[in-house]
């Protein structure tokens, strides 16, 4: 059993420990860091058109795109969640919402392995490949 | 089987709220579950079901310190839990005759896994403080939704 050796061992749970951090189960049950507003406006972009149809499919095919597979997708309350595995696994769901009479709004929100993406460029690089496949600017929400 | 701690569950799982729109209820709901960083697994809108879940961490220091003596007296490795996938499903419904309140009810599970890729945890999360957290948070959602911000 040479994997379970004492210093295999020690370097393990130091390696571990280092990742690890000590959030309780309800700061990472409800990601109790971070702000929801803020969140909400890295991850939201406004478009100006109103159908909801298109803006899925351009969603999907966006999304394929950029080496996802659909994992599920629901009209009615508008999303798409979908996982790219490519030695990694990101997981991602994208919501579409009226906004006003003239807009939809389009959410992200994504994880990377086993931390949620919190950092503004994917969502930059999501929302420009989006724009391109809509034909339409994608508008920052403030 | 109902027992007595049935009923107290579902207080501290559901709350109410004065509106005749589920959709837009349902709507808060999924970006809520967005907010604290769920995909959405599953949902069926006629039913007022969503699902999400969530892959994080599940190491704990305690834990780990214990694996270290543990491994220091006898030199054999004790597993960690090393990560957890987390759900919450969401459910509303609308209550009353006429239909004018939405109950909302909200539930949380966890399966954690291993160092060696076992399963050591499989429970339901019950701390209310959960669900006093989370409630707060659908309130500021529905806020938000109300006021068109996001």
């Amino acid at each position: 059993m040479k994997y379970f050796s004492f210093k295999n061992c020690v370097m393990v749970v130091f390696v571990l420990s280092l990742i690890a951090g000590c959030a309780t189960t309800q700061q990472q049950l409800l990601d109790s860091e971070s702000s929801q507003l803020r969140l909400r406006s890295i991850q939201t972009r406004a478009f100006d058109t109103t159908d909801k149809e298109k803006t899925l499919r351009a969603v999907i095919a966006t999304l394929q795109d950029l080496g996802f597979l659909i994992d599920k997708a629901d009209a009615t309350l508008g999303m798409v969640t979908a996982t790219k595995l490519d030695r990694y696994a990101l997981r991602m769901t994208v919501t579409v919402r009226p906004r006003g009479e003239t807009q939809l709004l389009v959410r992200a929100n994504a994880q990377y392995e086993l931390t949620p993406v919190d950092d503004p460029e994917p969502y930059q690089h999501f929302f420009s490949a989006l724009q391109k496949a809509m034909f339409l600017a994608a508008h920052e929400v403030d | 089987m109902l027992d007595s701690e049935s009923l107290k569950q579902r207080q501290m799982q559901t709350r109410v709220f004065q509106t005749d729109d589920e959709a837009k209820v349902l709507a808060a709901c999924a970006a809520l579950l967005q907010d604290t960083g769920f995909n959405i697994d599953e949902s069926e809108t006629k039913l007022g079901v969503i699902v999400g879940s969530k892959d994080r961490s599940a190491v704990s220091a305690g834990q780990v310190v214990a694996s270290i003596f543990v491994a220091l007296l006898t030199g054999a490795a004790m597993p960690v839990d090393k990560n957890q996938k987390m759900r919450a499903c969401v459910v509303s419904k609308p209550i009353g005759e006429e239909k004018k309140t939405i109950a909302v009810r909200v539930t949380f599970q966890r399966i954690v896994w291993d160092t060696q890729g076992k399963i050591t945890k499989r429970e339901c999360l019950t701390d209310p403080k959960i669900y006093q957290e989370f409630f707060e948070k659908l309130s500021k959602s529905l806020f938000l939704e109300a006021n068109e911000v996001f």
